[in-house]
């Protein structure tokens, strides 16, 4: 058991801010690009339904954006608060990367998203839809400078630790396109837009079940689950081969994954275990003989490397890692299954009256979220003990803060989040609970006016700040 | 070509930038209760569109401090942990009550106070951090152990009040600027006193820093460094002037005290690098043993010298897009 010190009390403030934050990203940057096809679609067909896409869902895009923004602010500092030796030893490399991102991407989005939210009525419906677009673009040159960044760390490559132990760029294309990328890219990207398709399904869903024939309501559910039939099987093959890229740079990444302890030849699927770190054995183990050798080696009899073969302390805690790939795996294929129920409902001609279909589709909004948080579980504690991967090791990059003043923030980081996580929740709530309609219009000028109306009545009362 | 000077040119540029652009936005928030309810709605509306651009340009000054002077970004942040953090709580309440502030129905005064409190506290840890800057860190045995409230002392919590006054003098100029009527009239009266006040702050501050360490005396003082550098304490005072005559004597051209007051941040953040330079961290870090390795800064410098300016045109075109007086409340999203 490790000791309850400063360095674990960092990173454990790293590991909640930056699940927190990684919530948002993967809703705007399929949200982005959803908003981005409605709004092409109307100026091409002028069919109102999508106009009222994108007018529903512009709102919780905002809302979510903006706390995307503002826990993001806070990552980019905490390299340097909590992470003071990492941020000395990796600069050459990360500092480059995300002076990137900032540049080619927060600029770009965060410049057109006024236009995007509030320029309506002063710029034409082309550059409106230019910024859009625009916005929508900047979302993905985001994940890709900040997933290089992230897989460099997985797969280094490109840079050579000096002897003052800070690493020297040789390649700069080595270091963006390191072995891992592409695969983690694609991955993050498809798990954003599958996560947005079944946001967007499930809420379509609750809405028909609420006005079975609203037109916009339908559409959002039709263009969700052909969304989803398309992506799903597409993320279970592109998951596969970057497990076996995986596989390749990080065995034991992967024998944790797979709760494989010894070296096995045509070791078997665990469907279910308990790991035990100390005893280094699995109990109650459910497997299907050869399962896991015939996906990762393409071969029943193929020899799958296990945890024991390297020392103890260069193993990560296996049973997060092993529990969070069965939740994402598992959310993946229950992802498939509605997708082709979805499919087939349609066929029959079911789809929008099929309500025990529309209540299942509903539980299943956040599962995209979940999925995702599992899946960054498996990258970023299965690397562990490394920080960058066969280099550097978690523990010895943290700044060197006493415990309490680490704890005092991370207390305060907990409640400030929660606090937050709960008003995200509920102004989501009440905006996703609005049925969409067909007249939507942008213009909210009285809406405004008439908010602030009774704003005058009633804050001067209310207020907590003096007038 | 001097490359540690360069970089920290940029670095100098993305800092004003922010401090400038996010400035008048936080001042905003600070003014929050010498505004009627109504007032304050407006004054959400004419930034909500560009606080999050604003904003920006403090992650750009992040990661350049972290990819061009990495022992000062680890450095600095860690020693000013509490600071930082605060900062950034702060500024996190600002951020959400925009998105909040105009969806709520019952908890609008919470989002009022959240935007009040949240741009009042980041200003004030800004300005301690600046403060303890120019004192210098208190390093133990010049190790990266961590004293924790070496950070707390009377200039820098002065210097915190200080940019709070800043700030909002921005704030009520941008108001002078994007508004007419009864609050302009209201944003002129506020921003003559704030300028009245700022004019004395500088003055202390200026001469409380030059106490602070002999070398900050004797980079002023000496001959003939005050000759040279006498221009600047004469411009920042013209600069001061100007923004009053603007106030007193009001133009058509409503931006100009703004343009005058940016001048007056410009000088004195200049005053400011002349008192320390070359050190990045005073008396611990100069920027030449700060500077990252040739390889790092050669791959980002050209993305640097293209982007910035398309950045800055895009940004402007945001602003023209959003130009002109805010008197009618316009359309949300």
């Amino acid at each position: 058991m490790m000791e309850m010190d400063g360095a674990l009390l960092s990173r454990i403030q790293f590991a909640w801010t930056v699940s927190f934050h990684i919530l948002f990203p993967t809703i705007t940057i399929g949200l982005a690009s959803y908003l981005a096809i409605m709004e092409g679609l109307w100026l091409k067909t002028r069919n109102p339904v999508y106009r009222a896409q994108l007018l529903f869902w512009i709102k919780p895009f905002a809302v979510t954006f903006g706390m995307g923004v503002v826990s993001g602010i806070v990552l980019s500092y905490e390299f340097g608060t909590n992470f003071s030796e990492f941020s000395q030893a990796t600069s050459t490399v990360l500092g480059p990367l995300l002076t990137y991102e900032v540049l080619t991407a927060f600029f770009l989005e965060a410049g057109f998203l006024g236009i995007m939210l509030f320029g309506w009525n002063r710029v034409s419906e082309r550059m409106h839809f230019a910024a859009t677009v625009i916005v929508a673009i900047g979302t993905i040159i985001s994940a890709f400078w900040i997933l290089a960044a992230n897989s460099w760390m997985q797969t280094p490559a490109g840079a050579v630790l000096d002897k003052q132990g800070v690493f020297q760029v040789v390649s700069w294309m080595e270091v963006i396109f390191n072995p891992s990328f592409p695969y983690r890219l694609v991955h993050m990207l498809l798990a954003s837009f599958l996560t947005v398709s079944f946001l967007i399904a499930g809420v379509s869903a609750w809405h028909i079940r609420k006005d079975r024939q609203n037109p916009v309501a339908q559409k959002g559910l039709s263009v969700a689950l052909w969304a989803a039939l398309v992506l799903a099987p597409l993320q279970a093959w592109v998951g596969d081969l970057h497990g076996l890229n995986v596989l390749e740079h990080q065995p034991i990444k992967v024998a944790a994954m797979e709760g494989i302890w010894e070296t096995e030849q045509g070791a078997g699927l665990r469907l279910f275990a308990v790991p035990d770190q100390e005893q280094e054995t699995n109990h109650f183990e459910v497997k299907i003989p050869y399962l896991a050798s015939l996906i990762l080696t393409h071969d029943a009899q193929g020899t799958l490397q296990g945890l024991k073969s390297v020392p103890a302390d260069e193993r990560p805690p296996v049973a997060v890692v092993f529990y969070s790939f069965r939740i994402m795996v598992g959310i993946g294929m229950l992802m498939l299954l509605a997708a082709v129920v979805g499919a087939w409902l349609r066929w029959r001609g079911n789809l929008y009256s099929a309500n025990w279909f529309h209540k299942g589709l509903q539980w299943m909004i956040p599962a995209g979220l979940v999925a995702t948080l599992a899946g960054w579980y498996v990258v970023e504690v299965g690397r562990q003990p490394w920080l960058v991967h066969g280099f550097l090791r978690t523990n010895d990059m943290v700044s060197a803060h006493p415990e309490q003043r680490v704890l005092f923030t991370l207390i305060l980081f907990v409640i400030v989040y929660s606090l937050l996580f709960a008003v995200y929740l509920y102004f989501m709530r009440k905006l996703l609970k609005r049925l969409p309609s067909i007249d939507a219009t942008v213009d909210e000028k009285e809406s405004i006016k008439s908010q602030s109306a009774e704003y005058l009545t009633t804050s001067s009362t209310t207020t907590g700040i003096p007038s | 070509m001097d490359w540690a000077i360069v970089w920290f040119l940029l670095l100098g540029f993305g800092v004003f930038m922010y401090v400038v652009l996010d400035g008048f936005d936080l001042g905003l928030g600070i003014l929050y209760p010498w505004y009627q309810p109504d007032e304050r709605l407006l004054m959400m509306n004419s930034i909500k569109h560009i606080w999050d651009g604003n904003e920006t340009w403090l992650v750009l000054g992040g990661v350049l401090l972290f990819a061009a002077f990495p022992p000062a970004y680890s450095l600095v942040l860690s020693h000013l942990y509490l600071p930082v953090m605060i900062m950034l709580w702060a500024l996190i309440f600002r951020g959400v009550a925009f998105e909040y502030r105009f969806k709520a129905t019952t908890s609008k005064h919470w989002w009022d106070f959240a935007f009040f409190a949240g741009s009042s506290i980041a200003t004030f840890c800004q300005g301690l951090m600046l403060g303890v800057l120019l004192q210098g860190l208190t390093l133990e045995e010049g190790q990266l152990t961590i004293s924790s409230w070496s950070w707390l002392t009377p200039f820098s919590v002065f210097t915190g009040f200080a940019l709070m006054v800043g700030y909002a003098l921005l704030g009520s100029l941008w108001l002078v600027w994007k508004t007419s009527g009864a609050i302009q009239q209201h944003s002129r009266k506020l921003a003559i006193m704030l300028l009245v006040i700022i004019a004395v702050l500088l003055c202390v501050v200026s001469g409380w820093s030059t106490l602070l360490d002999a070398r900050i005396m004797d980079r002023w003082f000496s001959f003939p460094n005050m000759l040279w550098l006498a221009p600047l304490p004469l411009l920042t005072g013209y600069a001061l002037w100007r923004t009053w005559c603007g106030l007193k004597q009001p133009s058509e051209r409503e931006w100009l005290p703004f343009a005058w007051v940016i001048a007056v941040f410009g000088l004195s953040f200049i005053g400011l690098v002349v008192s320390v330079f070359p050190f990045l961290i005073p008396w611990q870090l100069t920027i030449w043993e700060a500077i990252a390795p040739a390889k790092s800064l050669n791959f980002i410098l050209p993305g640097v010298l293209v982007l910035v300016p398309v950045i800055l045109a895009y940004t402007l075109f945001g602003y023209k897009v959003f130009s002109g007086k805010l008197d009618t409340l316009d359309g949300g999203y």
